[in-house]
């Protein structure tokens, strides 16, 4: 078991680096984006252990800043995170089974975790529950480091933070970009950014979140739809 | 002090509500219904789309910089990472680049 692990350990390992530098420098950016609006260590330790969910602890920040009420806070963390139930649902099968590590493994889903995971073939003899346990608990390593380190330093910082918060942006547009670039289907990813976009521009920045949930919800049903009738056309054809 | 533990408490809850929920929802042996496979074939890339317009909410375009900062580093963060397909080089290039657009020249 123990050289299992370390074998494991061994392999997990490189498959992190992009999410190893990704998160120092996100963490970073977010460790400096709480000290300059006044939270310090504790907080940015906290928040990156028990929290764990990166566009939410930026968003975060000006939840704290403004010290909304907690009940906002959660609807803010509902929405933000509700990508999380489709990751959730993608892994169900890979999960399917796994004692003990399990709750942590969720617990720990971001993005990036759920990106490598999901790419994730462990070779075979392999402890295939170390080799995810290992790609989840590194990567929350390197974020909250990244934090941490963005907090410590945030206190020298001498220069102009303005515009830092657009690490999250980029983020995000890289990973849509990539997206892109490898899938043939492009429905999807138009119709998250067109529905959004129509609905932020018909309800406002504050509320239209919950709509454009509905609103891709339901041009993705009609997508399913559309496709099995084309599936079911084709069958009927070849006979 | 006690209302930003809350706060911290609150988006402590919702993530974990948000990503244990299709565990609880569809255990071990329970079948799935179809259209969830679909689901989770497509939505992640529509999750996508909606956080980068989620991103770019307070964006004015009617104000004094018509939304150019972002329209501009945007289009560079994309275009790089088609150039180069590197996740830290698009980002912190991108990030550095916007910094400059609006401290400098907007």
């Amino acid at each position: 078991m123990e050289k299992n692990d370390c074998s494991a350990f061994r392999y997990a390992f490189p498959k992190t680096v992009p999410v190893l530098v990704g998160y120092l420098f996100l963490g970073a950016a977010y460790g400096i984006l709480m000290k300059v609006n006044g939270f310090g260590l504790v907080w940015t330790l906290a928040i990156s252990v028990f929290v764990y969910a990166g566009s939410l602890q930026y968003a975060g920040v000006s939840l704290l800043a403004a010290a909304v009420h907690p009940l906002y806070a959660l609807a803010m963390s509902l929405m933000i995170n509700a990508r999380h139930l489709f990751y959730g649902l993608s892994v169900l099968e890979k999960y399917r089974g796994i004692k003990g590590y399990k709750p942590y493994l969720i617990f720990a889903l971001t993005d990036e975790t759920f990106s490598v995971i999901c790419s994730e073939g462990p070779p075979e003899g392999m402890n295939r529950v170390a080799v995810y346990f290992w790609i989840s608990f590194l990567d929350q390593i390197y974020w909250v480091a990244g934090s941490v380190i963005g907090c410590l330093a945030g206190g020298f910082l001498t220069f102009n933070t303005e515009g830092l918060d657009f690490a999250l942006t980029a983020l995000f547009v890289v990973i849509f970009t990539d997206q892109w670039l490898t899938q043939k289907d492009h429905r999807p990813a138009l119709t998250g950014l067109l529905v959004s976009a129509a609905c932020l521009a018909v309800f406002g920045a504050d509320a239209f979140i919950i709509p454009a949930m509905a609103g891709i919800l339901a041009v993705i049903v009609g997508l399913e739809r559309t496709d099995r009738k084309k599936v079911e056309t084709a069958c009927r054809e070849n006979g | 002090m006690q209302r930003e533990w809350m706060i911290v408490a609150a988006m402590a809850a919702g993530t974990l509500i948000t990503r244990f929920l299709p565990f609880i929802l569809f255990p071990a042996g329970k079948e799935k219904p179809r259209y969830l496979e679909y689901l989770g074939k497509t939505l992640p890339y529509a999750a996508m789309g909606l956080l980068v317009v989620y991103c770019l909410k307070g964006v004015n375009f009617l104000g004094p910089s018509h939304g150019l900062p972002e329209i501009l580093a945007v289009a560079a963060v994309a275009a790089l990472h088609c150039w180069k397909r590197n996740s830290l080089l698009s980002i912190g290039i991108g990030t550095v680049f916007y910094m400059f657009l609006v401290q400098a020249v907007f």
